[in-house]
């Protein structure tokens, strides 16, 4: 992996898979009568049973506003509340606590970048940075701003198989690029990009550093100080956490420096008719009753996936994608997008003349389930040329016999199309 | 699980996906409109020539997408040619009822032998999210019949 190696203890063993699968519920389903073999984490993940106890239990038990009641029970959910915004600290490795933003999604998290300290930053001329491989959520957030404030769109580009290209990237940089919005991996090709070099050279030319890190925080140990960003957006459901909560993680100078994002209730010091002063951070960015139940869940989660070892998972899914990657491979016609030697266990392929829908369709009555599509990357799938891929994404969860049903299930698909 | 895979995916269909029929773009059409399925990225164009009388007298069209919505615009272009626009739109009425009701409630064919043809597709109804890869070709054609330039299967998508 690129950030940081996988160390994996010798004292320690591999993770108990079986183990693993008893933790998430989904994995015991069956679907069309058959096993279900979900293969579409990288769209969102099945959520461990800990993370649905956990919510249950502080609805049933723990459960009303944060930061007002002078009561034990706003005071028990504002302390679980603020004690997930610990968690996502560790598990980003955030200097400070009040460098984590909860947001809804990455999406959000961008967006709140690109309004708040973008509309403040930025001016006619001035220059961003995004990639080829972009999720539409780090494309139009800068798009939108750029017809706003008359800025310029730069699109660093990938090499055939997918691979970030650091020198036409550092050929892009200018004295007027004020940021580099890149994804930390590809959610279409599994790239993980070489964040450090990127984060030194956006530095090296005076600009600021946002990560899309919806896809990496699952696959890969995060350390936002290791790499030196200056945001890092996460996505929670990814992360075998619970859907509408994210965060955004951002330097606490910079965050200091930014205006509200939204604006109302709990982000404010005082109101009255004639001024508003903000809260300190990380309440100015989180205007209004934030969602308390899904940021502790998603605080469960990252227990969760602390608790199992990041490297271990790492390199389970390490595993895996070789494994699939091989057996994927020798199936005939059938072909891999993005094989750029530092990957994430994401496996985008066609098969033949096959449309993905139609791949995707056939498959499903084995009980596989994968995207098929564009993947919200209509510009990457420009640059490769193809309509359409289908996609297989690996979780901690995910076995080799997973790889093997999907082969199977693909050979089905030739035989009924001949 | 074959059986029903068999049945959404017959010959035919196969046929059809693979060697579409007036798959061309003509150089002067009357009418033309694009259609897209923005969640699966399907998309097409249908080009028509409608003669004054109402009479569809050439019919074409040109995309990209699954086996499924290739097979029904190249078998939609083949029954619409020679057609009224009032027919056209009889049979998307027809079209669409088939893919969208149960076993059963299917319109009765009449000794119709283009509905007939078209009975091929229904094995969509067992699968609700290909219902629009289906009837997309002849919401263009509808479209593209109506003057409008663009449609979409989600109206906000």
């Amino acid at each position: 992996m690129s950030e940081r190696a996988i160390k994996s203890r010798t004292d320690a063993a591999p993770l108990d898979i079986q183990r693993v699968r008893a933790d998430f519920p989904a994995m015991s389903l069956e679907v069309h009568g058959r096993p279900l073999v979900f293969l579409d984490s990288g769209a969102s993940a099945q959520k461990p049973r800990v993370v649905l106890d956990t919510m249950r239990r502080v609805y049933e038990s723990e459960y009303a506003n944060v930061h007002r009641g002078a009561y034990y029970l706003s005071e028990r959910s504002t302390a679980l509340y603020e004690g997930a915004r610990d968690k996502l600290r560790d598990f980003l490795n955030a200097r400070d606590r009040k460098e984590i933003i909860f947001t809804r999604n990455a999406t959000e998290s961008i967006n709140l970048v690109a309004y708040a300290w973008g509309r403040k930053n930025l001016k006619a001329g001035d220059e961003i940075v995004i990639s080829a491989m972009e999720h539409h959520s780090n494309i139009v957030p800068w798009q939108m701003l750029r017809d706003e404030m008359g800025l310029t769109l730069k699109i660093a580009p990938v090499s055939d198989d997918g691979e970030f290209l650091l020198d036409a990237f550092k050929a892009l940089l200018t004295d007027r690029t004020k940021l580099v919005a890149i994804t930390h991996v590809s959610n279409v090709l599994g790239t993980i990009t070489p964040v450090k070099e990127i984060v030194r050279l956006a530095h090296d030319a005076g600009a600021k550093v946002l990560l899309d890190g919806a896809q990496a925080a699952v696959h890969l140990p995060v350390d936002v100080q290791d790499i030196g960003c200056d945001f890092y957006a996460v996505t929670g459901h990814k992360l075998y956490g619970p859907t509408g909560i994210g965060v955004l993680y951002g330097k606490e100078a910079i965050l200091d420096a930014m205006p509200p994002f939204m604006s109302g209730g709990d982000m404010i010091g005082s109101v009255s008719f004639e001024k508003t002063t903000w809260a300190p951070l990380p309440a100015k960015f989180e205007a209004g009753t934030p969602a308390i139940v899904q940021a502790i869940g998603l605080g469960a989660a990252v227990d969760y996936m602390t608790g199992l070892g990041r490297e271990k998972i790492a390199a389970h899914e390490h595993d895996l994608l070789n494994y699939a990657t091989q057996r994927l491979a020798s199936i005939d016609g059938l072909k891999i997008y993005g094989t750029a030697p530092n990957k994430a266990a994401v496996i985008s392929f066609t098969l033949g003349d096959i449309h993905a829908h139609d791949v995707s369709t056939i498959i499903d009555r084995a009980g596989v389930a994968i995207r098929a599509g564009h993947h919200c990357a209509e510009p990457l799938m420009e640059r490769l040329g193809v309509a359409a891929t289908a996609r297989a994404s690996f979780g901690v969860y995910n076995t080799r016999e997973d790889a093997d049903a999907l082969v199977k299930a693909l050979e089905t698909v030739q035989e009924i199309f001949g | 699980m074959l059986d029903e895979l068999r049945e959404l995916y017959q010959e035919v269909i196969l046929d059809h996906g693979k060697k579409p029929r007036n798959f061309r773009r003509p150089e002067h059409p009357t009418n033309e409109a694009a259609g897209r399925n923005p969640l699966c990225g399907d998309q097409l164009v249908i080009y028509l020539d409608i003669a004054k009388d109402g009479r569809i007298t050439d019919v074409a069209f040109v995309g990209k997408g699954c086996a499924i919505s290739m097979a029904s615009a190249s078998m939609m272009t083949e029954i619409v040619k020679g057609r009224t626009v009032d027919e056209a739109k009889k049979l998307f009425e027809s079209f669409h009822r088939m893919c969208t009701h149960d076993h059963g409630e299917s319109p009765e064919a009449d000794g119709d032998e283009d509905i007939e043809k078209l009975q091929v597709l229904s094995g969509v109804r067992q699968f609700p999210v290909r219902v629009k890869c289906a009837t997309l070709p002849w919401h263009t054609l509808s479209a593209a019949i109506e003057g409008v330039k663009e449609v979409s299967t989600e109206a906000g998508g």
